[in-house]
């Protein structure tokens, strides 16, 4: 079907064609913007401090903390900090997303359990684990495995909810499918709980990722010697600003990371959804 | 006609309690099923013919009364059951949906690679295999489920409205291919739907049931020869004089209920 329109031949073919362009000309516009929305604020900061709009002392040019940064780490000081804070961070969140799930899961699964520690939980769930830094520290003392603690017993809870509540979200028909076919304990476990409470066990854990940095950077500010946290406590008491934003940035960093990470290993783990 | 017994349901009754408040969901429920035939049971909705089919599926405990499936085999699972829209697993794969019920009895792989793969061939899945049931339409999801059932190999299926959430081509599809499934294989099936059509198209009899609480009424006999096809029963006067019969009672009972 041809049309003439304004002495222009155009069939629907060729005009759904030029639309789609356009539609993905729009698109690759979005993802500029997202590209460009950093590099605009960094630019932005720059040319503030380098003119004083922004006061240099508080807010140091972004080029300055970029050569503090390759200055800490040529030291090899800021290596140390960082590897101390990731070690930290990947054993108290193992620490608090394993039980998270077991206990969540046997929550789920079995309703005396559930009825018997969900009080317990709701009743430390809104104490911030940071409140009881002092008794972790009183305990487990002022080493790397206090910040653990720290860090596991924050993690845990968002784990530990989401995971039940996962479990009782699985569709009850499933429930009946699996027990209509005979499955046994195990295979009910294994294939029926574990892959049914995934998705929002998955989005607990998200939420344990961002909690645990929260965490690490304060837990480090009291009662430790080495840490990215403990690098922004000191350099800020120190009035040594850009070493404490080099800090600041390293989180913001990780934690990006973080989230990639996870929502690949998401896209890998329930590929059925 | 004079085939043994496979199913006795003797005096079935089941109550629902809750706060002082009890709802009788089936009532004094006798029926027999011959080996091979294939039952369909219709009654207004609410009327607990779903509530029957959950008790003979083992998934609920009638208040009183007993059934029994006849099996000769210790081999064989007594009964499965094919579920309504939602009972496709989304995180097993097509063909791990279809092998679902044999790997839950722990069969050799082979022999469940054989015949999960038969019946993925058989409803036409075989292309789908890998994918996850995400992908694929609802009229695909219900082959899985069917597929599923057959290849467990049971003494009996029990069909609770599988095709009720299809549209009506897709429905007049299945309909045909689970005849041509069951006619291989001549299991004996209870069948639980609302539609009149479905019923006259599928079954040998047709049983009857009344609005809350469920009881059965009447039964009926489908004589038309087999195969059928959907064209057969709607050309034929004495289906449609049937259909007429069994229309006139499901309003009968609806208005009852609303009084």
């Amino acid at each position: 079907m041809h049309e003439e329109k304004e002495g222009k031949l155009y069939n629907p073919y060729e005009m759904e064609q030029q639309e789609w362009k356009k539609r993905q000309v729009k698109e690759r516009g979005k993802q500029l913007l997202t590209i460009i929305s950093p590099i605009f604020i960094l630019l932005l900061w720059e040319i503030c401090s380098r003119t004083g709009v922004l006061d240099i002392r508080f807010f140091p040019p972004p080029s300055a903390i970029v050569s503090t940064f390759f200055e800490l780490m040529t030291s090899g000081l800021l290596w140390t900090h960082i590897s101390v804070s990731l070690y930290r961070i990947a054993a108290g969140f193992l620490l608090g997303v394993i039980p998270g799930i077991i206990i969540g899961l046997l929550m789920g699964l079995y309703a005396p359990i559930r009825h018997f520690i969900s009080p317990i939980v709701m009743a430390f769930m809104p104490i911030p684990t940071l409140a009881l830094l002092p008794i972790i520290i009183i305990l487990f003392g002022i080493g790397d495995f206090s910040k653990v603690v720290t860090i596991a017993g924050s993690v845990f809870f968002p784990v530990v909810i989401n995971t039940v509540a996962g479990v009782l979200n699985i569709e009850k028909v499933h429930l009946d499918v699996a027990k209509n076919y005979g499955a046994s304990p195990t295979d009910f476990f294994l294939r029926i709980a574990f892959p049914g409470a995934l998705p929002v066990m998955l989005e607990g854990i998200q939420m344990g990722q961002a909690i645990a940095l929260l965490t690490i950077v304060a837990a480090e500010m009291m009662g430790a010697t080495s840490g990215i946290g403990y690098l922004i406590w000191t350099s800020y008491k120190a009035f040594m600003l850009k070493e404490m934003f080099v800090g600041l940035i390293l989180i913001s960093f990780f934690g990006f990371m973080f989230s990639l990470l996870l929502r690949g290993l998401q896209r890998k783990i329930i590929p059925w959804r | 006609m004079d085939q043994p017994v496979k199913i006795s349901i003797d005096n079935l009754t089941k109550v629902f309690y809750k706060k002082n408040n009890s709802v009788t969901a089936i009532q004094n429920i006798t029926l027999n099923v011959e080996e091979g035939e294939f039952v369909c049971i219709v009654g207004p909705s609410g009327c607990g013919k779903t509530t029957l089919l959950r008790i003979l599926a083992d998934l609920e405990q009638p208040s009183s009364g007993t059934f029994s499936i006849e099996s000769d085999t210790d081999f064989r699972p007594l009964q499965s059951m094919v579920f309504q829209e939602k009972g496709v697993i989304p995180w097993l794969t097509v063909e791990e949906n279809v092998a679902f019920g044999l790997n839950m009895r722990h069969l050799p792989k082979e022999f469940v690679r054989k015949q999960t793969n038969y019946y993925l061939k058989k409803v036409g899945l075989t292309k789908f295999s890998k994918l996850y049931p995400k992908e694929l339409s609802g009229g695909m999801k219900q082959r899985i489920s069917i597929a599923r059932a057959f290849a467990n190999d049971p003494e009996i299926l029990l069909m609770d409205e599988p095709f009720a959430a299809l549209d009506e081509q897709n429905k007049f599809i299945l309909q045909e291919e689970l005849l041509s499934i069951w006619s291989e294989t001549k299991k004996t099936v209870i069948f639980i739907t609302h539609s009149i059509d479905e019923a006259l198209l599928l079954s040998d009899r047709i049983v009857l049931m009344s609005a809350q609480p469920g009881e059965i009424v009447e039964e009926i006999k489908v004589p038309l020869p087999r195969p059928r096809t959907m064209e057969q029963v709607r050309a034929n006067l004495e289906m449609a004089e049937q259909f007429i019969a069994i229309w006139n009672h499901l309003q009968q009972e609806v208005q009852k209920s609303r009084k």
